[in-house]
């Protein structure tokens, strides 16, 4: 006897709602496994990684704060890998919107600016991470050139960019050698939402952004394009539909938007400009478009969640000594459990008998 | 030692690690598998690798348990790539970012030990024969290993039965599955071959590049390792090619960094990277029209009957 995979006539809706819990649930027992093979406390640190941070309004404040980047660079993966698309840059194009984004703030530091500086640095972010996004873009486009590979790529070049801008022209001079920015005005940074605490704009953009992300994609002819070439390319194709220019469309928009997601961290929460400015959030966000099952309001619930595996992270690393590295796997853990179970979303396992061989 | 002949060698060790990871997975990627995560293998390999190699004293079970590494993480991929059909780029890259944390949780204990790197081997009188000597004779054993890989995969793959098997179910896995040939199993043995050779190449880098571990210390190998295959064209001989190109382009950032030459130290380090970039170029524009890309890769398979 033997197990086969069969494909699913029907493709039940419950299914499709069930498969992201179970990959979160998997990851739960593994994680818990983990936990005891570092020798610690399963369920006290299943406590400190995934209760704790969201105990009082600060800590969900926190998570709010940490899930903005993830949400904004996953609605625009969702749109590439829907297209069948392969954008895995995010990180390179988060650190261009920032660099383009704090340019105008450096450049407008210390003298009387209006309330247009941030409007324009949030526009200069989107067009930084859009302009990296289109290299891999017009590559593939034009010359049909790998864009897995030329998207990982320019994420080191782009690092690389900032941390030379960081050490040199753009280190405050006051900072005692610091590699780090002079701290942006207050008309750069983004406003806190409620009053007091760190909750800033940024989280309400990136809620708005998934909502018209899932408005297009459901209701729009591009939408339909999206989806279509991945679905079919065959039938696109016939269709008419140009996609050489649905992959440029793509990678500009979740560029722009992890561009967005970049210059948004460094007048957020950062406030300045430092060599590193993320803790990849941009590769995070490939996880978050797969569990949110690469559908732009999923992107927003899983971006929650993966939020709260940073946090978590964190936390467990001062309060239990578990290194932070442990987020990491857990993150891939996920990954893998949230791709095994949407195989059964086509297909369902069956028994069949051993025939020998005539 | 003249300065050709010390650039000759540092080109040499810094090729080896990229030409064992491009073989591997070139292998795979003829059986129509596309596996992104030899960064993950390579980084778990040198990690496991260096952490056995300072508890037993051993290199060799040091290079043994590199391999075996990389194999679990490929056979893990395997399980879902192959057993589930899941999408390959995504298994691929949760396969990275798990062995990038995994190597960290690995390597922890061992920041900062060090030992010494794998001895280079010394004949009698070929090593000291001028220029040539070292280069060709005073290698460690492991650039052997990687010459002999090279060599053994183009056997394998145009010489032997069983490689144009491979390839065919790379080309074809509806045909193969026709003619009788278990598809899965075929890439699930080319699968775990290149998580052995990435777990090796990673196994390189911490025993004999840089005797140490250092987290992160792959540094994108493995990503260059996917591009020399496709710059390979998926042809071994090729990829040995490809290797020392990139070899020679880490080697040249590191003594430009060295003299100075008035360009910035980060714009030397991202030469590598962007030579990926420029290869891939190249390689497209010249080959527009003709695909060279085994025709199943990437697509996954699950038989009917």
């Amino acid at each position: 006897m033997r197990l086969i995979l069969e494909r699913r006539d029907d493709r039940p809706a419950w299914l499709a709602l069930a498969s992201p819990l179970v990959a979160v649930t998997l990851t739960l027992i593994a994680g818990a496994v983990l936990f005891a093979l570092l020798g610690k406390d399963p369920l006290a640190a299943l406590k400190v990684f995934f209760v704790d941070p969201l105990s009082d309004g600060w800590a969900l404040q926190e998570l709010a704060v940490k899930a903005t980047p993830l949400i904004l660079i996953a609605v625009g993966l969702t749109l590439c890998y829907r297209s069948n698309t392969w954008n895995i840059g995010a990180e390179g194009q988060l650190v261009m919107g920032a660099v383009f984004g704090s340019w105008l703030a450096l450049a407008t530091h210390g003298s009387a600016n209006g309330p247009w500086v941030l409007p324009a640095m949030l526009l200069l972010g989107i067009l930084g991470g859009m302009a990296w996004a289109l290299i891999p873009a017009l590559l593939k486009a034009r010359l049909g050139v790998n864009e897995i590979l030329t998207s990982l790529m320019l994420v080191y070049v782009a690092e690389l960019l900032l941390d030379y801008l960081v050490r040199g022209r753009w280190r405050d001079p006051q900072g005692f050698n610091f590699p780090q920015s002079v701290s942006f005005e207050p008309e750069a940074t983004m406003p806190i939402l409620f009053g007091a605490g760190r909750l800033h704009v940024g989280f309400a953009i990136a809620v708005v952004v998934a909502l018209i992300a899932a408005l297009l994609m459901a209701r729009s002819l591009k939408g339909f394009e999206i989806r279509l070439a991945g679905e079919a390319p065959r039938a696109a194709r016939f269709a008419g539909f140009d996609t050489a220019r649905t992959t440029l469309l793509v990678f500009a928009v979740s560029g722009g938007l992890a561009g967005l997601a970049g210059i948004i961290e460094v007048a957020g929460p950062l406030g300045q400009l430092q060599p590193s400015i993320s803790p990849g959030y941009g590769f995070t966000a490939i996880i978050v478009a797969f569990l949110g099952r690469l559908n732009p309001i999923g992107a927003l619930i899983a971006g929650l969640f993966l939020a709260l595996t940073f946090i978590g992270g964190e936390n467990a690393q001062i309060a239990m000594r578990i290194p932070l590295d442990v987020t990491r796997v857990f993150q891939g853990l996920l990954l893998f459990f949230v791709l095994g179970c949407d195989t059964f979303l086509l297909y369902r396992l069956r028994r069949v008998p051993s025939v020998r061989a005539a | 030692m003249g300065m050709t002949e010390a650039i000759l060698l540092t080109i040499i060790t810094a090729a080896t690690p990229l030409l064992i990871a491009a073989l591997g997975e070139l292998v795979v990627e003829r059986s129509g598998v596309l596996n992104l995560g030899v960064e993950g293998m390579m980084i778990v390999g040198a990690a496991t690798g260096f952490a056995a190699a300072i508890l037993t004293g051993s290199t060799v079970i040091g290079i043994l348990a590199g391999i075996g590494a990389g194999m679990i993480l490929a056979a893990i991929f395997a399980a879902l790539a192959l057993g589930l059909a899941a999408n390959q780029v995504a298994t691929g890259l949760a396969l990275t970012i798990l062995g990038l944390g995994a190597s960290g949780l690995i390597g922890s204990a061992f920041v900062g030990a060090r030992r010494d790197a794998l001895a280079k081997i010394d004949l009698p009188w070929l090593t000291d024969l001028p220029v040539v000597g070292k280069v060709l004779f005073g290698q460690d054993p492991l650039v052997y290993v990687s010459a002999l890989l090279a060599v053994g995969v183009w056997w394998f793959l145009w010489k032997t039965r069983a490689g144009l098997v491979l390839r065919a179910v790379g080309e074809s896995h509806g045909a193969a599955h026709a003619l009788g040939y278990s598809v899965l199993k075929i890439r699930f043995l080319a699968v775990l071959f290149g998580g052995g050779c990435a777990g090796l190449a990673g196994a390189y880098l911490s025993l004999a590049y840089t005797p140490f571990w250092s987290p992160g210390m792959t540094a994108g190998r493995g990503w260059i390792a996917l591009a020399i295959v496709v710059f390979a064209s998926w042809l071994p001989l090729r990829a040995v090619i490809g290797a020392y190109l990139f070899g020679g382009v880490t080697v040249l950032q590191l003594h430009a960094q060295a003299r100075g030459w008035g360009i910035p130290s980060q714009a030397m380090s991202a030469l590598p990277y962007l030579a990926t970039i420029l290869v891939l170029v190249l390689i497209s524009v010249r080959r527009r029209g003709d695909a060279q890309a085994p025709a199943s890769l990437g697509t996954p398979f699950v038989p009917d009957r």
